[in-house]
């Protein structure tokens, strides 16, 4: 779509303006986080110092974060679990997504439409029982608990997104491999699944991220604070009763969000490949 | 198939008195697919394959999601709270819910929040969508800039959020003061309606990148050509964009309003984090509510009942989006 450019002054009024509004209020919260996390206790509580900048910006709340609290142990579990569980969801959507997009057997389209369904099944629906199931398995306040519970969102995520993908590529291709005479899982190992890459590691980045964000059952089903991840560690254990140490707090936010934004910045494309084929199916 | 149905056949007409079936067609068919028993063989068959390959993600679905779904149904018709066996009570929790006036508060302002926090991400989106249309300097550094809040993790920069609506150290407060526009403070989140105001501004902030980038990509595939010729037949910008950009980036913009819905209905964490459904459990939604009473009154029964309320939401919705893609198949 085409747009063209009026008078420079038009372009300001409906254009440049507008733009800087909304790039500002996008990213002021981070600025905020930013600020907060290097200015001192003395400036963060006075009321009458100017809360834009500071003129004697310290590290100590990143000390205390390091020193004081689990923070380290908490991104090591973040990191663990984001990994683990995507890799658990990518394998297992990967396969489910290709048997989707490719095989044809009778149950193919209702299966489709079962996956379809439980990508749109919220964590708020199923928390209180699924914290039932984790303790009957034994894996309560272990990493494990998560591990196994974040794919319920993730796989479906991406085996819909997979299968999209999937069915981009032409069947022909596979078809020529059987010809030469590969066998039905050759040509799906060595000719699909290449091909697939792109797909593949759009439907990482996103569900990498997603894990990594994660809140409601992190919050259930871990409980001791060396099992946290940083989303939880950092709401629950930074704030003392009604107390809320703002430094530290701003620079543990500011911390575990700054690895989604790298790998997000390097992916870029890849990430709102997922976002719009997540959407589109 | 063929493998299982080999072994009756053989014994029976090796049973003396079973002679009238005509049993040895059969016995010389079968070997030919029986020799190749070697799993590998096996896979060639598309529906064995398809079976080997759905397995994992059957297994983790069914106890992950079926069961718990299932338990969950059992528990909001049982009084079990933590540590006790419960028993069945039939519908009484969801009269205790019905007769709630904090529920009845959560009921509706789960509503609220949703109906007006969608609407919002609607018109910003398609706004920022718009504007991110445009050719200009540096276009793919603030696309890349504007889905920040999208990807951090909402418990973080919510945290940032409710540290500029501090009841003392706020920096909107700041700024309205020093401009001269109040002379005290504003308890942003100290009254249920400005708290439910700053829930649903977070929630657009939050949202609003995921409408603007998905809403670009369906703008990105509206052809050029269309709107020339609707100029050069006299048509105004704000008439090309309701006559000819809307209707075709139409199913688009249904399904990601759908999507949204569903996890603004269903929201938690933003609201839990910014006023724990206060003050005065003003602010709950039926997310937070659940949670308050499974997990710190311990009334897991009552708490599943909560949250089964999302439910006939959800099915209204899913079913609706199943309709609508095999209407558009």
């Amino acid at each position: 779509m085409a747009v063209r450019y009026g008078s420079p002054l038009k372009r300001a009024v409906t254009f440049y303006i507008p733009l800087t509004v909304m790039v500002g209020a996008t990213l002021f919260p981070f600025y905020w986080m930013v600020i907060t996390s290097v200015r001192p206790d003395v400036e963060l509580y006075n009321v009458k110092m100017n809360p834009f900048f500071t003129l004697h910006p310290t590290l100590n709340h990143f000390y205390y974060l390091f020193e004081l609290t689990m923070f380290p142990r908490w991104a090591w579990n973040t990191l663990f679990i984001a990994v683990v569980s995507t890799g658990i969801s990518l394998f297992c959507g990967l396969l489910a997504g290709y048997a989707l997009a490719r095989l044809q057997f009778r149950w193919a389209p209702s299966l489709g439409t079962v996956i379809f369904i439980t990508y749109l099944v919220p964590p708020t629906l199923l928390f209180i029982p699924l914290g039932d199931v984790v303790k009957a398995f034994g894996i309560g306040d272990t990493p494990w608990a998560v591990i196994l519970t974040y794919p319920t969102f993730l796989i479906p995520f991406c085996t819909w997104l997979l299968m999209g993908y999937f069915k981009t590529i032409p069947r022909e291709i596979e078809d020529c491999a059987r010809i030469d005479g590969a066998s039905r899982i050759q040509a799906m190992v060595r000719i699909s699944f290449p091909l697939a890459v792109p797909g593949i590691l759009s439907a990482g980045i996103f569900a990498f991220t997603l894990s990594w964000n994660e809140f409601l059952y992190a919050l259930v089903f871990l409980s001791s604070p060396q099992q946290k991840t940083i989303p939880i560690g950092v709401f629950t254990e930074l704030v003392r009763g009604d107390v809320f140490y703002w430094g530290p707090l701003m620079a543990g936010a500011l911390l575990g969000s700054i690895p989604v934004a790298l790998v997000y910045s390097f992916f870029v494309e890849h990430y709102v490949t997922a976002l719009t084929g997540a959407v589109k199916g | 198939m063929a493998d299982q149905s080999i072994e009756p056949i053989l014994a029976k007409s090796a049973t003396p008195g079973a002679s009238a079936i005509p049993a040895p067609v059969v016995v010389v068919a079968v070997p030919k697919y029986r020799r190749p028993r070697r799993l590998g063989h096996l896979l060639e068959q598309e529906h064995i394959l398809a079976g080997a390959l759905l397995a994992p993600t059957l297994v983790i679905l069914t106890l992950f999601i079926a069961y718990p779904f299932v338990l969950g149904i059992w528990l909001a018709v049982s009084d079990k709270v933590v540590g006790r066996p419960g028993n069945f009570v039939g519908l009484q929790n969801f009269w205790v819910n019905l007769n709630d006036t904090i529920f009845l508060r959560a009921f509706q302002n789960t509503f609220v929040y949703t109906f007006i926090a969608t609407v919002l991400k609607l018109a910003l989106g398609m706004g920022a969508a718009l504007l991110l249309n445009h050719h200009f300097r540096f276009k793919r550094i603030v696309r890349a800039g504007m889905l920040l809040p999208w990807i951090v993790p909402t418990v973080l920069s919510t945290l940032a959020w409710q540290w500029m609506f501090d009841s003392t150290f706020s920096v909107f407060n700041w700024m309205l003061m020093n401009v001269g526009l109040i002379s005290q403070r504003i308890l942003w989140l100290g009254d249920g309606t400005t708290a439910m105001g700053c829930l649903i501004l977070v929630n657009v902030w939050r949202g609003m990148p995921f409408f603007a980038i998905t809403l670009l990509a369906g703008l990105q595939t509206v052809n050029p050509d269309l709107h020339e010729a609707a100029e050069i037949d006299g048509a105004t910008a704000w008439q090309r964009f309701w006559r000819v950009t809307l209707p075709l980036i139409k199913p688009i913009m249904l399904v990601v309003v759908l999507f949204s819905m569903i996890a603004t209905f269903a929201d938690f964490q933003l609201i839990y984090v910014l006023t724990r459904g206060g003050p005065y459990s003003s602010t709950h939604v039926f997310g937070t509510y659940a949670y308050e009473i499974a997990m710190r009154a311990a009334k897991l029964g009552q708490g599943a009942s909560i949250s089964l309320f999302l439910f006939p939401f959800l099915l209204m919705v899913i079913v609706f989006q199943l309709w609508y893609i095999r209407r558009s198949d």
